[in-house]
C-alpha cells in the first residue's frame, strides 16, 4: 500500500486544481474523525482542536448552506466565529478588499471563509495577507470545499458498496449534468475527480458549455443517455432559471426533455448509480422530486459530510498536523 | 554650439543606411551626418545604435481628467525614457478630446509642459458615443493628426461608413478599435481553455476579427485610409494581409505584449496582465511575429496605458483594461524579436520609427540633413531587470516587473535637446 502523506504545507485552500492527489487524499483521509464527532452517542459535537481561534464567514453572496456548514464546522472544534455578509456595493464603492480584510485582521483573525463573486479573490487575498483563506466559491471559479464533500461522499459509498476499506475512486464514471459555464462546483469537481482516477462526463446544453472545457480532462456528451448510461455517479448541477433570457435555452421545457434527471432518463443508467446534487435543488428543473427524495439519492449525506470535511480543512490548515515549523506567513507584501 | 553624436552605428530605415556614422546638431537639426565628424560637444556612442527618434502611433495620457494616472508632462518623460520624440496621443480623456477647444487644451499643455513631440488624435464622434461625427475639419484645422474613438468601436456600421468618408475628405486617417461588443460586453481576458478554467468571461478572438473585417470592407467602399489599432489575433493578420493583396488602403499595428506574453499569464490573477484587446495564446503569438516580419503588420504602438496602483489592486474582473508600454517597448522588441531572429535590427528600427510616422505623414522617424535632430541612442546589447519604480510614468502598472530585457536606452534628444541621459553615457 502506499504511504499516504501526513503533512499538510499550505496555508490556504484556494482551489483544487493546484492540489496533488495526495494531498486531495490527506483531507479525505482526514475526514472520517469529524464525521465520528459530528455523530457523537454522548451528543457532544464538540472538539477543543480550534479552541481561542477566530474563524470569520466573509459571504459577498448570499449563501445559507455553505455558510452554516462551515460556521458548524468552526463551532464543533470550538472555534470563535464571526459572520460577515458583504454586500455587492460596499466593494465597489468603499474600502477594497485588501483594506478590508487587513482591518478583520488587526482584530487577530485565524480563518477567513471567503465567497465572492468574482474569480481570484480569495487567490489575491491569499497571496498578500497571513490568516489562513479557505475558498468557499469565487465566481465561476472554483469550490473547492465542495468537491472534497463530494469526493468524500462518493469514496465513502464506493467503500460501503465494495466493504473496502481502501477502495478508490479509480475508473469510477462520474456524469456531471446541467449549467457546466457558470458552475464553479463543476470546475472544482472536475479537477478534484480526475486527479483522483475517475472518468468523468459532462453533459448539458452546448450552449452551457464551455470552450475547450475537453482540455481539462473530462469527455462531453450533448446526449443524456449517451452520457449517464453507465454512470456509478450522476451529479446534477444547479440551472439558474435566468439564463433563459440571456438567450442561453430556449426555455425550461425543452430543458427538462432534454436534460432532467427523472424516473424516465434514468431508465438507461445502471441501477447502483447513485444521484448527488450540491443543493440547492430546483425541485422537478434539473432534478426531479421522485429521484431526489429516492434511496439512491445522498443528497442529504453530501450536506452532513460538508461539515466534516470542512472541520478537516480548518484543522489542518490552523494546526498543520505533523509539521514542526511554521509556514512562512506571507509570499508577497504590499508595496 | 553643435553636438556631435560620434563612435555609433547609425539605422535609419528612411534611406536605408545601417553603418558607422556620426552626426553633427546644430540648434534643433541634424546639420551633417557623416564620417569622422566632430562637435564642441560629444557623445560618445561606441557599441551603440543611434536611430531615429522612436514613434509611437498610441498612447494614452490621461490629461486632461485623470491626471493621477499621468499627465502630458509625465507620460512626455516616460517617452523620452524609452527612447521617443513622437507619440500620437489618444482622445478618451475626460472630457474626451472632441471639439475644437478642448483639443486647444491639449495642444497648449503640449507646448507648456511636454518634453518630447506630442501629436494629438481627435474623437471620430462626439462623445465618443458613435452616434453622431465630431467637426473634423475644425479639429484637423486645430492640429488633430487622426481620429479615433479608440477604447470602443463604432457598432453602427452606417456611423462608420460616413465617419470615414468624412474623415477622408479632411484629410484624416481613421485609428480603428476593432471590437464586436455585442458578441460579448463583460469579457475580461481571452476566450479560450484558461478562461474556462479560471472561470472568466472571455472575449473571443472573433470580437476583433469581425470588426477588423467589416471596418477595412467599409474602408475599402469608401476609399479612405484606415489604420487598424492593437492587432492580438492571427485571423486579424489574415485578414489585413488579404486586403493589402487587394490594394486596400489599410495598415495596422500591434504592441509588445501582444507578441511576449499569452494569456497564461492571467492563471497569476495579475490585474497588469488584464488590458483590451486581451493577451491571446502562442498560436497568435506566432502570427503577430510572422506578420511583423513579412510586413503585414506595419508597425509596432506601445498603447501606454497608464493606472494608479490602487485603480488595478483589486479583483480582476473590477481592474481597469491596460498597461504602460512606453518604458519596456523597445527591449521587448529586441528582446522577444530581434535577439530570437524574428526580424533584423533595421526591421525593428523601421518598425519604430519611419513606418509609423509614414502612416499618419508625421515630420519624424528619420535622420536626415536639415531634419529634425531627434535621435535615440541605444545598446541593443545592454542586459537590464524592469522595476516599475524607476519607471519615469506616474503609473507603475507593467506585467513585466522583474523581467529580465536585453536593449537599454542610453539617450534620447528631442529637436536637438537631451531629453533624457543615462549616467554611464559619455
Amino acid at each position: 500500500m502506499m504511504t499516504p502523506v501526513r503533512t499538510w504545507n499550505r496555508k490556504d485552500l484556494i482551489g483544487i486544481e493546484e492540489l496533488s492527489r495526495p494531498e486531495i487524499e490527506l483531507i479525505l483521509d482526514t475526514a472520517p474523525q469529524f464525521v465520528a464527532v459530528s455523530a457523537r452517542e454522548s451528543g457532544i459535537k464538540k472538539v477543543p482542536l480550534l479552541q481561542g481561534r477566530l474563524v470569520v464567514n466573509w459571504f459577498y453572496e448570499p449563501s445559507t448552506r455553505t455558510r452554516t456548514s462551515f460556521e458548524l464546522a468552526a463551532k464543533r472544534l470550538s472555534a470563535d466565529t464571526l459572520s460577515i455578509a458583504a454586500s455587492a456595493s460596499s466593494s465597489v464603492k468603499g474600502e477594497s478588499l485588501h483594506d478590508t480584510l487587513a482591518n478583520i485582521e488587526a482584530m487577530h483573525s485565524d480563518i477567513i471563509v471567503l465567497r465572492h463573486y468574482y474569480a481570484g479573490a480569495p487567490h489575491m487575498l491569499a497571496k498578500r495577507h497571513a490568516s489562513h483563506i479557505i475558498n468557499a466559491g469565487d465566481g465561476r471559479h472554483e469550490h473547492p470545499t465542495q468537491a472534497l464533500l463530494d469526493a468524500y461522499t462518493m469514496l465513502d459509498h464506493v467503500r460501503t458498496l465494495r466493504g473496502d476499506r481502501h477502495a478508490t475512486l479509480d475508473g469510477l464514471r462520474v456524469a456531471l449534468i446541467g449549467d457546466v459555464a457558470h458552475s464553479r462546483v463543476a470546475r472544482s469537481n472536475i479537477w478534484c475527480l480526475t486527479k483522483l482516477g475517475a472518468r468523468v462526463v459532462l453533459c448539458g446544453p452546448r450552449t452551457l458549455m464551455p470552450p475547450e472545457i475537453g482540455r481539462m480532462g473530462v469527455d462531453v456528451s450533448y446526449n443524456l443517455h449517451e452520457a449517464i448510461h453507465d454512470a456509478d455517479v450522476i451529479y446534477a448541477l444547479r440551472i439558474q432559471l435566468e439564463r433563459q433570457q440571456s438567450c442561453l435555452f430556449p426555455s425550461l421545457r425543452e430543458y427538462i426533455k432534454l436534460f432532467r434527471i427523472d424516473r424516465e432518463s434514468l431508465k438507461v443508467a445502471p441501477p447502483h448509480a447513485l444521484i448527488m446534487h450540491p443543493g440547492p435543488i430546483n425541485r422537478d428543473v434539473e432534478l426531479a422530486a421522485e429521484v431526489a427524495d429516492s434511496s439512491r439519492s445522498v443528497v442529504l449525506q453530501q450536506v452532513t459530510n460538508g461539515v466534516a470535511v470542512r472541520m478537516a480543512v480548518m484543522h489542518l490548515l490552523a494546526n498543520q498536523p505533523g509539521r514542526r515549523t511554521a509556514p512562512a506567513a506571507t509570499e508577497e507584501r504590499a508595496p | 554650439m553643435t553636438i556631435g553624436i560620434i563612435n555609433g552605428h547609425l539605422i535609419d530605415p528612411a534611406s536605408g543606411i545601417s553603418a558607422r556614422r556620426d552626426i553633427l546638431i546644430k540648434g534643433g537639426t541634424i546639420a551633417r551626418i557623416g564620417e569622422s565628424l566632430r562637435g564642441s560637444e560629444n557623445i560618445d556612442a561606441a557599441g551603440c545604435i543611434v536611430a531615429p527618434g522612436l514613434v509611437d502611433l498610441h498612447v494614452h495620457f490621461r490629461e486632461p481628467g485623470n491626471e493621477s494616472k499621468e499627465t502630458i508632462a509625465t507620460g512626455s518623460c516616460a517617452a523620452a525614457h524609452g527612447g521617443f520624440t513622437s507619440v500620437v496621443t489618444m482622445p478618451n480623456t475626460n472630457p474626451p478630446i472632441d471639439d475644437a477647444g478642448t483639443l486647444e487644451l491639449v495642444i497648449r499643455r503640449a507646448q507648456e509642459t511636454a518634453c518630447i513631440k506630442i501629436w494629438p488624435s481627435a474623437c471620430a464622434t462626439k462623445e465618443r458615443a458613435g452616434k453622431e461625427m465630431t467637426e473634423m475639419a475644425e479639429l484637423k484645422a486645430v492640429g488633430a493628426i487622426a481620429v479615433t474613438d479608440d477604447g470602443s468601436d463604432i457598432s453602427s456600421s452606417w456611423v462608420m461608413r460616413r465617419v470615414l468618408e468624412y474623415a477622408d475628405m479632411c484629410g484624416l486617417t481613421f485609428l480603428a478599435h476593432c471590437e464586436d461588443s455585442s458578441l460579448v460586453s463583460d469579457g475580461v481576458m481571452n476566450e479560450g481553455f484558461n478562461s474556462t478554467c479560471l472561470g472568466m468571461p472571455g472575449m473571443p478572438r472573433a470580437m476583433e476579427e469581425i470588426m477588423v473585417e467589416r471596418n477595412i470592407r467599409l474602408a475599402a467602399m469608401a476609399g479612405a485610409r484606415i489604420h487598424i489599432q492593437h492587432v492580438t489575433t492571427a485571423d486579424s493578420v489574415d485578414i489585413i494581409r488579404r486586403a493589402k493583396a487587394r490594394g486596400i488602403r489599410v495598415t495596422c499595428e500591434t504592441a509588445p505584449h501582444y507578441f511576449t506574453l499569452t494569456d497564461d499569464a492571467v492563471r497569476s490573477f495579475d490585474t497588469n496582465t488584464k488590458m483590451n484587446p486581451p493577451l491571446r495564446e502562442q498560436s497568435d503569438i506566432d502570427a503577430i511575429k510572422e506578420g511583423l516580419a513579412d510586413g503585414t503588420i506595419d508597425c509596432i504602438a506601445t498603447d501606454h496605458a497608464p493606472h494608479a496602483f490602487t485603480e488595478k489592486d483589486v479583483e480582476f474582473q473590477l481592474a481597469p483594461f491596460g498597461i504602460v508600454g512606453l518604458e519596456t517597448a523597445l527591449a521587448l522588441v529586441i528582446s522577444e524579436l530581434v535577439r530570437p531572429g524574428v526580424i533584423t535590427i533595421e526591421r525593428a528600427v523601421e518598425l519604430l520609427t519611419s513606418a509609423p510616422a509614414n502612416i499618419l505623414a508625421l515630420p519624424a522617424g528619420s535622420l536626415r540633413e536639415g531634419g529634425p535632430a531627434d535621435i535615440v541612442v541605444f545598446d541593443p546589447a545592454a542586459e537590464w531587470v524592469v522595476d516599475p519604480e524607476e519607471f519615469a510614468s506616474k503609473s507603475r502598472n507593467t506585467p513585466f516587473a522583474g523581467r529580465k530585457v536585453f536593449g537599454a536606452v542610453r539617450a534620447t534628444i528631442c529637436a536637438g535637446k537631451m531629453v533624457y541621459k543615462t549616467k554611464n553615457l559619455g
